[in-house]
C-alpha cells in the first residue's frame, strides 16, 4: 500500500539478498479461490446423512458438577447419542505436552468440576442442529456452586480458591521450582540506590477475542478404511492430529485430517477443541458429524488473546540514561494452561524491550482464574510488554521533561549489545526508527540524536558485558500461597548468591523426552548435544564458566523445546528437590494397527521415515 | 415438519426444490442445492459473508427466508464469471491483493457488484458506504475499496 515505505538502506549492508518482490503487487497463490468462492474450507465440504454435534455447556464460573441427567434428552427426536466425559478415552490434555511442555490440566468434556462460563460438560449428537440445541436444553446437570476467582492478583492469595486442581497454588509451576518465570541481569536494587530518580508504572490489558468471519469448527466422518477423515479450519493441523489421537487413544495413522484453508484465525484456531470431538462424534455414531461454534460460542468460549498487567519500576539518571528495570508480570492464563506459560517464556525474552539496561530484573506469573482459557493470538507474550514498556518510557520522558524520542535513542540497544537474556543484540534498527517517526511527525531532535547510528557506539565496554548478577530464592512453588507473599518480586526477596560476571547461564538442558522415540541419538541428523556422548553437563554453581571472549561467541544455539529458549539465569542452577511429578500418559495397551515393533512409540504407526 | 416448495432462478438457471418451514435461504443455497459459494459467519445478519442478490438487491442469505424467493432471481459468486472469464471485480481483487483469508470475499463481491450495477462511477465514499455491512476481520478495506473503484473504471488517484 502507498501509506507504507520500505527503508531497505538501513540493512543494505546486512542483508544482500533482494528477492525484488517486497514493495510491489502481487498476485496470491491461493487468490483464484476466494474471488470464485471456491476455496475449500472445512465447512464446504458435504456429507450425506451429516449429524451436528451442540455442547452443554457450564452457566456458572466455578461449579462442582453433583449429576448428569441426560435421560430425557436421549429420548428426544433426532437425537443420536450423547457424549459424556467417562466416553472420552483420555480425557485429560494440556495442549503443549505434544512438545513435553507442562502437566494434562484440561478435560474435553468436564465431569467433575467446572471452572470457566461455557465450559463444556456433556455433548449431544443429533440429526439437526435445531435437535441437538432442543435436547442441550433437557440436559439436566446439577450443580454445587463454589466461590470464584476472576482477578489474577487475587487468585495468587491464599484463600483463593483453587482453579485447576492440577496447579493447586493457582499459578504455572516453572521449572519444577519456582512459581514465576525469573530473570535475573546485574543488581537491580544496587543500581535504584545509585539512581538518581525512580519512575514506576502499572499497565494493563484486557482480553482480546481473535473474532475470525468463519468461527471455529470441524467436520469428521469414517472413511471406508477405517480411518476418520476430518475436514478442519485448524491453524495447526499437526497440534489437532496429535491432540485427537492421545485424547482418542487412536493412533494417528487412523485419522485424515484435511486443513489449510482458514477464515481467518490470528490465533484463535491453535487449540484443537473441535476436531477431537467431532471425531469421537464420528466414531460413535457411525456418521459424519459437525461440531462448530455459533458466534455467541465464538465470543465466550473462544480462547482470546489472555489479560496481562504488569508493573515496571525504572532507575533513571538525570541525563536519561535508564540504569535499571524491574519487572512484574501477571498473565491471566483463565481456567487452564493452553498456551499461556510459553507465552510468559517469550515474554521474559523480550525483556526489556529494545532498550540496553545494564540491570534488569522480572518476575511473570502465569494465573489461574475462573475465565476462559487464554491461547495465541498474534504476538502474545509480546504485545503487552511492549505496550507496557512504551507507555513507561513516555512515563519516564515526561517525569525527566525530556523529549520522549530523544529519551528513547539515548537508551536504544545497538548492533554488538548484550540483551538481558544474554544474547547479543544484532540487526538493530530502534534509533533509524526514531529519526524517521520524529521527521515524519515534525519533532525535531538535537544533532547529537539525529546524526546518531545503530550500528555506532554499541557492543563496547560495559554494553556488551554479562554484570555480575545477585540472585535470590524468593517464589519456591507454594511458598506464595503459604505464606501470602506479596507478588511484587523484590519485597521479602532472600539473598541467595550471586553469579560471576560473564557466566552466560547453566547449559541448555532439554526436558527428558516422554517417549523415547522423541531422543535425538548421536549420529541422527539435527543432534545438537555434547560430542563426548556424556550427556547435558549438570550445571555448576560453585564453578561459574569463565568470562566469554565477545569475539569468540558460538553461534546461538537453538532447541526446540520453548522451555529452553527461555533465558535461563544461573540461579536456579542448583538442583531442586523436584515436585512429584505425574506419570506422563500413555495408552494402556499398543494401539491396534500399525507398527509392532517391540519398544516403538505408542503414537506412532505405519512406516516412518527415519 | 411440512415441506415446502420453491421456485427460483439461481445464477440464470431455474431450480426447484422443496424446504423445511423457517429453512434460511443460506442453508438451502449451501445444503439443499450445492452453491457452496455463499459462506456462514455469523447467523445473525452482522458480518455480511453470506450477502448474496435478491432481484438484484444485495441481501443477507443468513436472515432470508428461503420460502421469500419463490418466483424470484437469485445471483451468488458462482455465477458471478462469465465460463472461465471473471467479472472485472474478481479480476480486480486479484491483480489488487484484495483477500487475505478469502472469506468475506463471497459477500464483498456481491455488495460490490449491486453497487456497480446501479452505479458505474461510484465516489469512494459511496463504496465504503455499499460495503458497509461487510467485514473484513483481515482488515483489508483500503485494498478491498481500491479494487472496486478500478473495476468500476475511475481511477483511484488516492492521496498518499
Amino acid at each position: 500500500m502507498s501509506s507504507i515505505e520500505f527503508r531497505k538502506d538501513l540493512f543494505a549492508d546486512e542483508r544482500d539478498d533482494d528477492l525484488k518482490e517486497i514493495g510491489k503487487p502481487t498476485i496470491r497463490q491461493d487468490i483464484l479461490g476466494h474471488v470464485t468462492g471456491r476455496s475449500p474450507y472445512y465447512d464446504d465440504h458435504l456429507f450425506d446423512g451429516l449429524l451436528h454435534l451442540k455442547c452443554l455447556r457450564s452457566p456458572h464460573h466455578h461449579a462442582k458438577i453433583r449429576s448428569i441427567d441426560t435421560g430425557e434428552a436421549e429420548r428426544m427426536p433426532g437425537v443420536k447419542r450423547i457424549i459424556k466425559p467417562q466416553d472420552v478415552p483420555h480425557n485429560l490434555n494440556t495442549l503443549l505436552s505434544l512438545i513435553n511442555f507442562g502437566r494434562d490440566d484440561e478435560a474435553m468434556l468436564q465431569g467433575n468440576k467446572v471452572s470457566y462460563i461455557g465450559e463444556p460438560v456433556v455433548a449431544v449428537v443429533a440429526e439437526t442442529e435445531l435437535q441437538a440445541r432442543k435436547a442441550v436444553k433437557a440436559v439436566r446437570v446439577e450443580y454445587e456452586v463454589l466461590p470464584h476467582v476472576l482477578d489474577p492478583e487475587e487468585a495468587m492469595k491464599p484463600e483463593a480458591p483453587v482453579v485447576n486442581e492440577v496447579y493447586p497454588n493457582n499459578t504455572f509451576d516453572y521449572h519444577e521450582l519456582y512459581d514465576h518465570q525469573k530473570l535475573r541481569f546485574g543488581d537491580t536494587e544496587r543500581a535504584f540506590q545509585a539512581a538518581d530518580n525512580i519512575v514506576e508504572g502499572r499497565y494493563q490489558l484486557s482480553p482480546i477475542e481473535q473474532a475470525p468471519t468463519e468461527t471455529c469448527g470441524a467436520i469428521a466422518a469414517p472413511e471406508t478404511n477405517d480411518r476418520y477423515v476430518c475436514y478442519t479450519g485448524t491453524q495447526a493441523l499437526f497440534f489437532s492430529l496429535g491432540t485427537t489421537a492421545k485424547l482418542l487413544d487412536m493412533a494417528s495413522s487412523r485419522l485424515h485430517f484435511v486443513g489449510g484453508t482458514v477464515g481467518g484465525g490470528f490465533g484463535g484456531k491453535v487449540d484443537s477443541l473441535h476436531e477431537p470431538l467431532a471425531v469421537l462424534g464420528a466414531h460413535l455414531t457411525g456418521q459424519p458429524v459437525k461440531y462448530v461454534f455459533d458466534r455467541q460460542e465464538e465470543m465466550q468460549v473462544g480462547a482470546p488473546r489472555g489479560a496481562e498487567r504488569w508493573y515496571i519500576k525504572d532507575g533513571v539518571m538525570n541525563d536519561g540514561q535508564i540504569v535499571a528495570r524491574q519487572f512484574t508480570g501477571v498473565f491471566d492464563a483463565g481456567a487452564y494452561s493452553r498456551l499461556s506459560p510459553y507465552a510468559i517464556i517469550k515474554a521474559t525474552g523480550h525483556l526489556p524491550g529494545p532498550y540496553t539496561i545494564p540491570n534488569v530484573s522480572s518476575n511473570v506469573y502465569c494465573v489461574y482464574t475462573n475465565r476462559t482459557p487464554a491461547t495465541a493470538m498474534r504476538g502474545f507474550g509480546i504485545t503487552a510488554v511492549d505496550f507496557s514498556i512504551e507507555a513507561h518510557m513516555d512515563k519516564v520522558a515526561t517525569h525527566l521533561g525530556m523529549n520522549p524520542i530523544e529519551l528513547r535513542i539515548r537508551n536504544s540497544y545497538r548492533d554488538g549489545d548484550m540483551k538481558a537474556h544474554r544474547r547479543l543484540a544484532k540487526n538493530t534498527a530502534l534509533i533509524e526508527c526514531c529519526q524517521v517517526a520524529a521527521q515524519k511527525a515534525g519533532v525535531r531532535l538535537s544533532p547529537e540524536f539525529a546524526n546518531d547510528s545503530s550500528l555506532k557506539g554499541g557492543g563496547i565496554g560495559s554494553r556488551i558485558e554479562i554484570p555480575e548478577t545477585v540472585t535470590d530464592d524468593v517464589g519456591k512453588i507454594g511458598d506464595r500461597r503459604r505464606s501470602n507473599t506479596p507478588i511484587h518480586p523484590f519485597e521479602g526477596a532472600g539473598h541467595k548468591g550471586k553469579v560471576a560476571a560473564g557466566t552466560r547461564g547453566e547449559q541448555v538442558i532439554a526436558a527428558p523426552a516422554q517417549d523415547h522415540e522423541m531422543v535425538i541419538e548421536p549420529g541422527r541428523d539435527g543432534y545438537r548435544g555434547p560430542s563426548n556422548g556424556s550427556g547435558p553437563l549438570p550445571p555448576d554453581e560453585t564453578q561459574p564458566s569463565a568470562p566469554m571472549e565477545p569475539q569468540s561467541q558460538p553461534p546461538v544455539v537453538q532447541t526446540p523445546l520453548p522451555a529452553t529458549q527461555s533465558p535461563q539465569p544461573p540461579q536456579i542452577a542448583q538442583t531442586p528437590t523436584p515436585a512429584p511429578q505425574p506419570e506422563p500418559y500413555k495408552p494402556d495397551k499398543l494401539f491396534d494397527r500399525g507398527l509392532k515393533r517391540p519398544g516403538a512409540s505408542r503414537f506412532i504407526s505405519g512406516s516412518r521415515r527415519r | 415438519m411440512s415441506k415446502t416448495p420453491v421456485q427460483f432462478s439461481l445464477n440464470g438457471s431455474s431450480k426447484a426444490i422443496f424446504v423445511d418451514g423457517g429453512a434460511n435461504l443460506l442453508e438451502v443455497l449451501r445444503r439443499g442445492l450445492g452453491d457452496l459459494t455463499p459462506k456462514y459467519g455469523c447467523g445473525q445478519g452482522t458480518c455480511g459473508t453470506c450477502t448474496v442478490l435478491i432481484d438484484g438487491e444485495p441481501r443477507l442469505s443468513c436472515l432470508t427466508l428461503a420460502e421469500t424467493v419463490e418466483g424470484k432471481s437469485v445471483n451468488t459468486v458462482g455465477g458471478l464469471a462469465d465460463g472461465a472469464d471473471l467479472h472485472p471485480l474478481q479480476n480486480e481483487f486479484m491483480e489488487g491483493f484484495a483477500a487475505q483469508c478469502g472469506y468475506c470475499t463471497p459477500g464483498m463481491l456481491m455488495s460490490a457488484k449491486a453497487l456497480l450495477d446501479k452505479n458505474s462511477n461510484p465516489s469512494r465514499e459511496e463504496v465504503m458506504e455499499a460495503i458497509s455491512g461487510n467485514i473484513c476481520r483481515c482488515t483489508g478495506y483500503e485494498s478491498i475499496i481500491d479494487a472496486i473503484l478500478r473495476a468500476a473504471g475511475q481511477r483511484t488517484g488516492r492521496a498518499v
